[in-house]
């Protein structure tokens, strides 16, 4: 289990990006974070990575401080073609991280080309990452943490240049991995539509400096499918309910309340689903 | 585009080697003093063939690898060092822009005083004046390395040594070796230089005081001249070669930005 109490972080330029952020995430929970953009998820993230050192609050990983970067974890940055290594292959990038693990290096390409497959990226093996387009290159950084079979995975909006059908392949392939893999993950996406077909629970977070503006249980049935999932009541009104939340989140610039109430400021919409969330 | 390129090159050449021998023929300049192209060429030819040349040129070429080599050993793990711990990087910095300014002739005076044959002078000049151009393109390639990069395998756990060593080295590689060609450049210069100035008993710069004893054959001087071109040339060549095969994916990607 992962638990947040309190995470603030403050860059050095005093700009508060995270300020009194509580998060508790069970072991196996596929957790969507939406937010508006600019709001702090990509901070989050990185705080939990432990890539950055938050100013405050503290991180529990199953009852124990984590001060630094957790074990078996794997992270898909925002930036992927930054991410990757333009010196070494594709096969190599997602062989990389398996050095960690051990094993004999034909051992981390047979990982590392079954990774790629399940991305469907097996062709572009022995090519560069940048002989490759922006989608593919995304699609490689994802093959590279599922080969690092992590127990925690953060996912920073992971599918933002894709096309719609490998988007939907791609949601459909975390999807089976969580189900089959039982890690937990993090994925941060700004698709309201993604962020409940994915998720277990969506959690909205509101206008920077972010804390949890909506914590929003998702109870549709575990196997999802594009089609039909989309079509189901529940899908709907979930979908209707994070977008109110985010565009509530959105609307109220460094004074959104995580605790107070917008109800205070007048009948609004915002103030209706924020009930509704409970 | 490369055949266009020779084709240019030669063509410029030949023309600047045409417009020389013609000065020198119309008797526009003495021809002791400037003598003609083609005589300056031959002569070098013939100076490939000879034996005390071919010594000059071998213990010229051994000082400035050696030079070299140990500026590489020395600058390299230095700049790695100060590029990737910042205290020691600031601390160092203004004593880093004090000294690469010194040109290295200004210390002959000093290197002749502390070595006693001319090829440790030689040597010693030559790391000096290789120091800084490898020192600070490794210094600050280091510091510029991809912050996304280095987290990346940071976040796959990896420790500090293994990220500079597996992101962070290969990423500067190609700074790196550039600043190994521009030293190498600069290394020649250097060389013939204390050469000339400091004497020894084999280099270039000693066969060009030579040929300046007794009456003075300057279309010997020339020619002897050329092959210390010839040689900064084919080490320009030579090492932008082998930085194009070695480090192609950050051609390419320049490439690919512009
Ligand atoms: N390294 C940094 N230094 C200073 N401010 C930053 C830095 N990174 C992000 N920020 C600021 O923190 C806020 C949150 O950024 P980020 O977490 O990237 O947002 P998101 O991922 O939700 O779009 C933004 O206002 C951004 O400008
Ligand atoms: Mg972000």
């Amino acid at each position: 289990m992962l638990a947040i109490t309190g995470l603030t972080h403050t860059y050095t330029g005093g700009h508060t990006a995270l300020d009194g952020l509580d998060l508790t995430v069970p072991d196996g929970q596929l957790l969507s974070i939406v937010g508006p953009s600019g709001c702090g998820k990509s901070t989050l993230l990185r705080c939990i990575a432990g890539l950055i050192r938050p100013t405050g609050g503290t991180l529990e990983m199953d009852g124990a401080p984590v001060d630094g970067v957790p074990d078996d974890l794997a992270v898909v940055f925002q930036d992927y073609s930054r991410s990757l290594f333009p010196w070494l292959t594709v096969r190599d990038n997602v062989a990389m991280p398996l050095r960690r693990r051990g094993g004999s290096r034909a051992e981390r390409r047979a990982a590392a080309d079954e990774a790629l497959e399940s991305v469907g990226l097996h062709d572009a093996a022995r090519k560069y990452p940048w002989q490759l387009s922006g989608g593919m290159q995304q699609r490689v950084s994802i093959a590279r943490a599922l080969a690092y079979r992590p127990s925690l995975m953060l996912m920073d909006e992971p599918f933002g240049s894709v096309d719609a059908q490998t988007r939907e392949d791609l949601e459909d392939l975390v999807l089976g991995v969580h189900r089959t893999g039982k890690m937990t993950i993090l994925l941060v996406t700004h698709d309201i539509d993604e962020s409940v077909y994915v998720g277990d629970r969506v959690v909205v977070l509101n206008r920077s400096p972010a804390r949890v503006h909506a914590d929003i249980p998702v109870g549709l049935p575990a196997s999802r499918d594009q089609i039909e999932t989309r079509g189901l009541p529940e899908f709907v009104r979930l979908r209707a309910e994070v977008g109110r939340l985010v565009r509530g989140g959105a609307r109220v610039p460094g004074a959104a309340p995580a605790d107070g109430l917008p109800a205070d400021r007048g009948p609004d919409a915002d103030g209706q689903a924020e009930t509704g969330a409970g | 585009m490369t055949a266009r390129r020779i084709l240019l090159g030669a063509a410029g050449a030949v023309v600047v080697v045409g417009a020389l021998e013609a000065v020198s023929r119309a008797g526009l300049v003495d021809e002791t003093s400037l003598p003609p192209a083609s005589t300056v060429l031959k002569e070098a030819g013939k100076l490939a063939m000879d034996r005390e040349f071919l010594v000059d040129v071998g213990a010229t070429v051994r000082e400035w690898l050696l030079g070299l080599l140990l500026a590489v050993l020395a600058a390299v793990p230095l700049g790695v060092l100060l590029g990737s711990v910042p205290l020691l990087g600031t601390a160092s910095r203004a004593l880093v822009e004090l000294c690469r300014p010194v040109p290295s002739v200004a210390l002959i005076p000093l290197a002749t005083l502390l070595f006693s044959s001319p090829a440790q002078t030689n040597m010693s000049l030559i790391f000096y004046a290789c120091l800084w151009p490898i020192l600070v393109n490794t210094l600050y390639a280091l510091r510029d390395v991809d912050p996304v990069a280095k987290d990346t395998l940071r976040a796959f756990g990896f420790s500090a040594p293994a990220v500079l060593w597996r992101v962070s080295l290969p990423s500067a590689a190609p700074f790196i070796a550039t600043g190994v060609r521009i030293a190498a450049s600069v290394a020649l210069v250097v060389l013939i230089s204390t050469e000339l100035l400091v004497g020894g008993d084999n280099g270039i710069g000693i066969y060009l005081t030579e040929t300046q004893q007794g009456g003075g054959r300057t279309d010997l001087m020339l020619a002897g001249a050329c092959w210390a071109g010839v040689l900064g040339l084919l080490a320009n060549t030579a090492l932008t070669a082998l930085e194009r095969v070695a480090f192609r994916w950050h051609a390419a990607r320049v490439e690919g930005i512009a």
